[in-house]
């Protein structure tokens, strides 16, 4: 049984069609990539899958149990507290970490999970100083985030993102507002969750890093899956011509 | 120096007053403010058509008016018996202020970034938990500049309660002129308000200084 099955998802803003037709599926402990052009979409199919975005069409279902149909009508009627439990089963790395600024490290990773009551005090604090371990940021657990680089930051919003041991862990650009040399550092941490059992998908730009994690990569272009398949199919044999364009442009940037 | 020390007692008792209307009407008009904030942002387009309503008709026209409205309004309108002065004073100032700080707030609220909240959001938290575990703070942190300057012009406003005889500051050194022609006293009230808006000067600033700790 898939961990996660999109089918057919579709979402327009206004006359715009941002989706047109998207369906994959994704097993346990996999990594999926999803690479394409700005526009493309990569965004906004992440912000359908943590509900912060409703899609129009189509249907997510989590471990075998339907969570989402757009066919239900406007979903935006679907109930706050409904909502917010089905948003667990997926956690959401930003861009631009969005971390809370008055909160030191530690406290912004034991917010949520002490907020929804997941265990006691002391339960918390410990998975949290684990995490934080596991990021490699113990020596700044008491620093607020404006006392941390860009890199850094980001990996506090990872450990936060898995405080909450979502199904599914999302990254949306998680490099992009980094500079290059703070790039690896993150990207390391993310490609050091793989030998656990979390189950991710990436948007991203990093080629190599596609190319090297990834057990599967989605190209999209224009709001569908151009191309779908592992990172040797993707990047050894492209088969569409926007894919080969696509990947002549991101070779020409190294 | 008898006079001078009873005119500073009287001064002094007047300017009890003062602090009275002033501390009520910061109790109130606080959580009035936030409140109005949230009518005016509502989606429920009538709530929100009719805040901005009541807050441009407050803004547009003089607190002086309004105290007298307020006081003589119901009886001159519905032949009702009317509040007592200080009631009466103190719903036009809470009125009045909650309306100026409602815009502070809102001016606060939607300068935090969209990310504050879906970062909550995704974090599974209630939009009740989102502002006040996540927001609110840094709202805060955003309009202690603008407040501190709304809450010391509050401070020099509340002399606007003579226009009904409520006995302020201003109206007892006022008193000195008619009965023992004096004018002096009313100049020495200055020096109250210096010094009161001198100790909130202060702090305001700690309370910055305090919130200096995070940016954001």
């Amino acid at each position: 049984m898939s961990v996660l099955e999109v089918r057919n998802i579709k979402k327009s803003f206004g006359k715009t069609e941002v989706l047109k037709d998207i369906s994959f599926s994704l097993e346990k402990g996999e990594v999926l990539s999803i690479i394409g052009s700005s526009g493309s979409g990569k965004t906004t199919l992440l912000r359908c899958l943590n509900f912060l975005e409703y899609a129009d069409e189509g249907t997510i279902t989590v471990n075998g149990k339907l969570l989402y149909d757009g066919k239900d009508g406007k979903s935006k009627r679907m109930k706050e507290a409904e909502i917010r439990t089905k948003r667990l089963h997926f956690g959401l790395v930003f861009q631009n970490f969005n971390l809370f600024p008055q909160y030191n490290v530690l406290k912004n990773i034991m917010l949520a999970p002490t907020l929804l009551n997941h265990g006691d005090e002391k339960a918390i604090e410990e998975n949290a100083k684990k995490l934080i371990e596991r990021v490699g940021l113990s020596d700044k657990i008491n620093n607020y985030p404006c006392e941390l680089s860009g890199g850094q930051q980001q990996r506090v919003a990872i450990a936060r993102a898995l405080a909450l041991n979502p199904d599914i862990l999302c990254f949306d650009e998680p490099t992009s507002a980094l500079d290059p040399e703070l790039t690896g550092e993150v990207l390391k941490v993310i490609k050091s969750l793989k030998t656990g059992d979390s189950t991710m998908i990436v948007v991203t730009h990093e080629m190599g890093f596609a190319r090297e994690v990834s057990d599967k990569i989605i190209f999209m272009a224009d709001g569908i899956i151009e191309e779908f398949g592992t990172p040797e199919e993707i990047f050894g044999n492209p088969k569409s011509e926007k894919m080969k364009a696509f990947l002549s442009r991101s070779l020409e940037n190294i | 120096m008898e006079t001078f020390l009873n005119v500073t007692l009287d001064l002094l008792q007047g300017f009890g007053t003062t602090l009275k209307l002033f501390g009520l009407t910061l109790v109130f008009s606080l959580p009035l403010g936030l409140i109005f904030s949230f009518f005016s942002m509502s989606k429920f387009k009538p709530l929100s058509a009719a805040m901005k309503l009541l807050i441009w008709v407050i803004r547009g026209t003089p607190l002086m008016l309004q105290i007298i409205v307020v006081f003589y309004g119901p009886g001159l309108i519905f032949g009702w018996n009317g509040l007592d002065r200080f009631p009466a004073v103190l719903i036009a100032f809470v009125l009045n202020y909650s309306c100026y700080f409602s815009e502070i707030y809102r001016g606060g609220i939607e300068s935090i970034p969209k990310g504050q909240y879906e970062a909550g959001q995704v974090l599974g938290m209630t939009k009740t938990q989102i502002f006040f575990k996540i927001v609110l703070l840094q709202v805060i942190k955003r309009i202690i500049p603008p407040m501190s300057n709304e809450i010391i012009t509050l401070v020099k406003d509340t002399s606007l309660a003579r226009i009904i005889a409520v006995y302020e500051i201003i109206w007892s050194a006022q008193v000195y002129i008619k009965s023992a022609g004096l004018i002096w006293p009313l100049f020495y009230t200055g020096a109250f308000y210096l010094i009161f808006n001198g100790i909130l000067t202060v702090v305001f600033r700690k309370i910055e200084k305090k919130l200096d700790y995070f940016k954001g």
